[in-house]
């Protein structure tokens, strides 16, 4: 066993794990941030995408131990109190899911994406979040959210308001009645 | 998927990971980014006996002015390369085909020496410093080494870095003139790695093509020279018929591999329409 101390979403964790425990396993089994999800294990999906010292990385693909002396971001850290973060809220108001699987990796990809651009255009979301695979959305939705966010942290809009440039997500109706019945 | 247990050993220094490397026992692997080592360790296609993890080790990060090259430590991240000046101002094809590599979350972790040391046949950055004429600082028990790009490739995943040896650092030479570089790839959308790159960097003097300098990613088991396209660059004329015809030697010698993504003659034809694209975009024509 090796001992690593981790700041992990404010709190700071010492903790002693084997060495070929990954950063994703010992943040779901032995802190409990089960909010950030396993998807592909391969390097693929995105879908356990945390913040390593404030950038983007695959926690599926980081050795614990290699985090020792670090700050990690969950998607269980980003809102403040109970106001969700701008991206989360966007997604949610842009129907950026569907099943929510790919969600926590897609929202921590895109807050990344967003220091780096905070204006990105739709190709530079889609290059941006390459990194994650959604089954659902077909992106659509989730490139309106992220570009959404953005306008929202640059305080183009105030709050609810969606910018001119960014279409409101289409919802068919016809083929999600639930929707129609929501409206 | 959980790696096979290993022994782990945190370095601090480069002579303390020297030790750690000759004491980890008969198979010892290098972590540095570990966006390679980690996949196929949990695939248990490497299950070693040793982690040597170079994470905490002092002065293998960054890129410094040398006076005739620039010096990129092993440990520099894809990301931090991409954003370097020394980079962008004297060898720009590297951050270019850096930022072809994977996604933003591996390029944050992965490493220019580690990527290099792993020497993947559809890795990017070996033709690169192939046709840059990098030079490779090795140490190991026998002490400091250089060794250009032209013996570093080995063959298939192997280099001229021994089991007991570490990449520390790669010269680049600042090129002389006016040259203009570009790094062509062909890619499945949702797998960056390359089915063939070309990397190509040309000096044009006067209306013509001075030299030019062309490496081949994934045309074989490891980074490749197109000669025979240099050669017939050399003194061309810079004209979009000088240039096709040149670069239809560019597979010429080639070995490449057939797999899931291509058969082999399929890559030397993607091998000509790459090169030729890279040279005409770096030519300017």
């Amino acid at each position: 066993m090796t001992p690593i101390t981790v700041r992990v979403d404010g709190a700071t964790c010492a903790d002693d794990v084997e060495p070929r425990t990954l950063l994703v396993h010992y943040l779901r089994e032995q802190l409990g941030k089960v909010g950030t999800v396993v998807g592909c294990d391969t390097s693929n999906c995105g879908a356990c995408t945390v913040h390593l010292d404030g950038e983007a990385v695959k926690s599926c693909t980081v050795l614990a131990v290699q985090a020792d002396g670090s700050e990690v971001t969950t998607i269980e850290g980003v809102a403040s109190g109970a106001e969700l973060h701008p991206v989360q809220k966007a997604f949610h108001e842009m129907h950026g899911l569907q099943c929510g699987y790919c969600t926590p990796g897609m929202i921590m990809a895109s807050i990344d994406l967003l220091q780096d651009n905070p204006d990105p255009s739709d190709d530079e979301v889609r290059e941006g979040i390459e990194g994650n695979l959604c089954r659902c959305t077909g992106y659509q939705n989730i490139v309106r959210a992220v570009r959404c966010a953005a306008a929202e942290m640059r305080g183009v809009s105030n709050g609810h308001v969606s910018p001119d440039h960014v279409s409101p997500a289409v919802v068919d109706t016809a083929a999600a009645p639930h929707v129609a019945a929501q409206q | 998927m959980i790696p096979a247990p290993f022994a782990y050993a945190r370095p601090t220094t480069v002579e303390e990971a020297l030790q750690a490397i000759a004491d980890g026992g008969e198979d010892v692997k290098v972590l540095a980014g570990g966006q390679s080592l980690i996949p196929v360790m949990r695939l248990r296609l490497a299950a070693p006996e040793t982690v040597v993890d170079l994470g905490k080790v002092e002065g293998l990060r960054g890129v410094r002015d040398d006076g005739d090259a620039i010096v990129i430590g092993a440990m520099t991240t894809h990301s931090d390369v991409m954003a370097d000046p020394l980079i962008a101002e004297h060898a720009p094809l590297i951050a270019e085909a850096t930022g072809t590599v994977a996604d933003r979350q591996v390029r944050h972790r992965g490493t220019f020496g580690g990527a290099l040391v792993h020497a993947d046949p559809a890795g990017d950055l070996p033709a690169v410093a192939l046709a840059l004429d990098a030079e490779f600082v090795i140490v190991g028990p026998g002490g400091r080494r250089t060794v250009p790009a032209s013996e570093f490739f080995v063959d298939y995943l192997t280099t001229a870095v021994g089991e007991g040896d570490l990449l520390v650092e790669v010269r680049v030479p600042k090129l002389s003139g006016e040259w203009s570089m570009r790094y062509e790839k062909f890619n499945r959308v949702a797998q960056a790695w390359s089915i063939v790159a070309v990397a190509a960097a040309v000096r044009r003097e006067n209306g013509r093509i001075a030299e030019a300098r062309i490496g081949l990613t994934n045309m074989g088991p490891t980074p490749l020279r197109a000669r025979q396209v240099e050669e017939a660059l050399a003194g061309a004329e810079a004209t979009a018929e000088a240039v096709a015809a040149a670069c239809e030697r560019a597979a010429e010698g080639t070995e490449p591999s057939s797999d899931l993504n291509a058969q082999a003659d399929y890559r030397q034809h993607l091998a000509k329409v790459l090169t030729r694209r890279a040279v005409s975009t770096a030519a300017g024509l």
